[in-house]
């Protein structure tokens, strides 16, 4: 276990290494970044003036060093749109997304359960066939339209919750539904067929067989079977919400966070910014993934960590 | 079907004209088509069979395990004299299944659950049925699989199945049968997924465990020679009925229903040097629409204008039955020869 936590880790780097590369050769070389963030009236001895600033009239070696070094210190610039170091502003939101997914994802996690072993039961019966319609109705809107769907029903008609933002209980409502609704159909869809299946192998014969109490046979029997293609599927819900959900439900709910702050960099042309974002997201993503590789081991015994 | 003639207590296990229906695509398949057998206490039965006769059926429809598309159509199972049908039956069966009754199937590579430990599948129902708690499950669950012959058990409980052989695991899912100290034990084909010397073991520890814990065993198989070596009496299933049963040895020595003397001819004989080996002519009939009269009266060569009426399964001897309107005839012009018995 130990040395495969530390061969994980250690392939984690190489990726943050190749993400550094890729942010590097995107921001630097792909078009003149000192255009691009300054506006269209900056004249010309504002711009060399901008980028002798910011080190940017330097060669590409020099700089390279410079910036591989300067990540090394966690020093990501300054936002030019916040006038502060770009980590600051993303340490300040990145929280508010994770309650955000929290919220939502755990709203997916925790309905997708229940619901789709539910469906599993009766395959075929009415509250099967009623699960999967709603699962493709749900997979099938565009997440943003069906926020903006709630917020006109919910907050603008019945007025029963707030529009957007960030504040109490009731303004995680709309945002985790949307964000939850198009996970929580996958999920669902996926632990209603995984159960089907899982209620159908021999084992949970043997476990009637031995008198166990039908909801035993269920929740423990088929349930952790069915967890290991679930933790996939969730893992990768989690990984699709940080990297890109978020940036869609937190702009229609002008939610405070990592997303909608990515959103802005790139609207204020603020290319320090949306690096440390890139690279908070990127590190979050391979700590995620090493995380759900134990997880994996944890549900089945069989998967070998080596 | 007579009371055993070994057993001359109640029976604890009764079948009675049961009858079991498959709703699949082809039709209404008869599984079963009333079958009846009872087993005694300390009685060993062997079902035999070939694929499809209904064998694997009725131990399920025992268990409780048809699940849809199959129902059972009519009849009744009798545990101790109490139907185990009806709203207090099924409750009742409940709670003597996996307790009083309980089962091994046929593969123990998939009857295990791969994601729990062995201490646990074994504890639960330790804890259901007698109340334990995990601490004396555990406990218990090590003695168990040190009884079927597992070495180092304190440490295997933790493991799971993938970590055991498939001859460990058969052991395993017999410890998790005996758990309980039932009185009967259903083996649907215990050995068939097994490797030939591994068949031997599980069937001499089979043997032991009803010697010393005073087990009744319903053994199903296809293995005429498992049954003549383990089994005191033995019913003879075809198409969804039982057509012949008695004592084992009779039912070897002399079948009665051509369809015996047919299984017994066509199994093959290692002491022997023979050209080819010898089957029964034709197939099954297909269970959608049975025959009217004798099922198997399409490969019988003793069919005649008597075999267009269902014969029933009538005594032939005091201890022994057969459902055929000429039985006792040799079918056959090879001589007979009974299985070997397993050294």
């Amino acid at each position: 276990m130990g040395g495969f936590l530390l061969r994980r880790i250690g392939q984690g780097l190489l990726v943050v290494i190749g993400v550094t590369l890729i942010v590097f050769i995107a921001t630097r070389m792909v078009g003149d970044p000192v255009r691009v963030m300054l506006p269209l009236s900056a004249t010309d001895e504002q711009r060399a003036a901008f980028a002798q600033q910011v080190g940017l009239d330097r060669p590409m070696g020099e700089q390279f060093v410079d910036f591989v070094g300067d990540l090394a210190r966690l020093d990501f610039g300054e936002s030019m749109w916040q006038r502060r170091p770009a980590l600051d502003v993303v340490l300040e939101r990145l929280p508010n997304t994770l309650k955000l997914i929290g919220a939502g994802l755990g709203l997916a996690i925790l309905l997708a359960l229940p619901l789709g072993a539910i469906a599993a039961l009766r395959p075929g019966g009415w509250i099967d066939r009623t699960t999967v319609f709603v699962g493709l109705f749900g997979l099938s809107l565009p997440q943003f339209w069906f926020g903006l769907i709630l917020i006109v029903f919910f907050a603008v008609t019945l007025r029963w919750l707030p529009t957007s933002g960030m504040g109490g209980m009731a303004y995680y409502i709309l945002p985790a539904v949307t964000l939850a609704m198009p996970s929580l159909a996958r999920l669902v869809m996926l632990v209603r067929s995984s159960m089907i299946d899982e209620l159908n192998q021999q084992y949970v014969k043997t476990a009637r067989a031995k008198g166990l109490r039908f909801p035993r046979v269920v929740m423990v029997h088929a349930m952790r079977n069915t967890l290991v293609p679930f933790v996939t599927l969730a893992g990768w819900e989690l990984i699709s919400a940080l990297a890109g959900y978020t940036v869609v439900v937190e702009t229609v709910f002008a939610w405070p966070g990592l997303g909608l702050t990515a959103m802005q960099a790139i609207q204020k042309s603020d290319l320090f910014l949306l690096q440390a974002i890139v690279f908070t997201v990127a590190i979050l993503i391979v700590v995620i993934n090493v995380a759900l590789d134990v997880v994996y081991k944890l549900i089945d015994p069989r998967i070998r960590l080596a | 079907m007579s009371v055993s003639a070994i057993s001359s207590s109640a029976p604890l296990l009764e079948v009675d004209n049961l009858k079991v229906e498959f709703d699949t695509r082809r039709g209404l398949v008869q599984g079963l088509r009333g079958v009846t057998l009872s087993i005694g206490r300390g009685e060993t039965l062997g079902v035999v069979g070939e694929s499809g006769s209904g064998k694997s059926v009725t131990a399920q429809a025992v268990m409780g395990l048809i699940d849809m598309p199959g129902r059972i159509a009519s009849g009744d199972i009798r545990w101790k004299g109490r139907s185990l049908f009806g709203r207090d039956g099924e409750r009742y069966a409940q709670d003597i299944r996996g307790k009083e009754v309980a089962m091994v199937f046929q593969d123990p590579m998939t009857s295990l659950n791969p994601v729990l430990k062995i201490g646990t599948q074994i504890g639960e129902v330790l804890e259901r049925h007698l109340g334990m708690t995990r601490a004396q499950a555990r406990n218990r669950a090590e003695e168990l699989l040190a009884a079927v012959g597992i070495s180092a058990p304190r440490r295997r409980l933790d493991q799971h199945p993938h970590e055991f052989s498939g001859g460990m695991r058969q052991r395993v899912m017999i410890a998790m049968a005996i758990a309980c100290e039932p009185q009967l034990l259903i083996a649907d084909e215990p050995t068939t997924a097994l490797d030939v010397t591994i068949q031997a073991q599980i069937l001499e520890l089979l043997a032991q465990l009803q010697e010393t814990l005073g087990l009744s065993v319903i053994l199903i198989t296809h293995d005429l020679g498992v049954v003549a070596g383990l089994c005191h009496r033995v019913a003879v299933m075809y198409a969804g009925q039982i057509i012949e049963t008695g004592l084992a040895e009779d039912v070897f020595e002399r079948p009665a229903h051509p369809y015996t003397q047919g299984l017994l001819r066509s199994t093959p004989r290692l002491d022997e040097v023979s050209d080819r080996l010898v089957s029964i002519e034709g197939t099954p009939p297909n269970l959608v629409v049975p025959p009217e009269g004798c099922s198997f009266q399409q490969r019988c060569p003793l069919s005649g204008e008597a075999c267009r009426k269902a014969p029933r399964l009538e005594h032939i001897r005091p201890d022994a039955e057969a459902a055929c309107w000429k039985p006792s005839v040799p079918a056959w012009a090879t001589p007979l020869m009974s299985p070997s018995m397993p050294s």
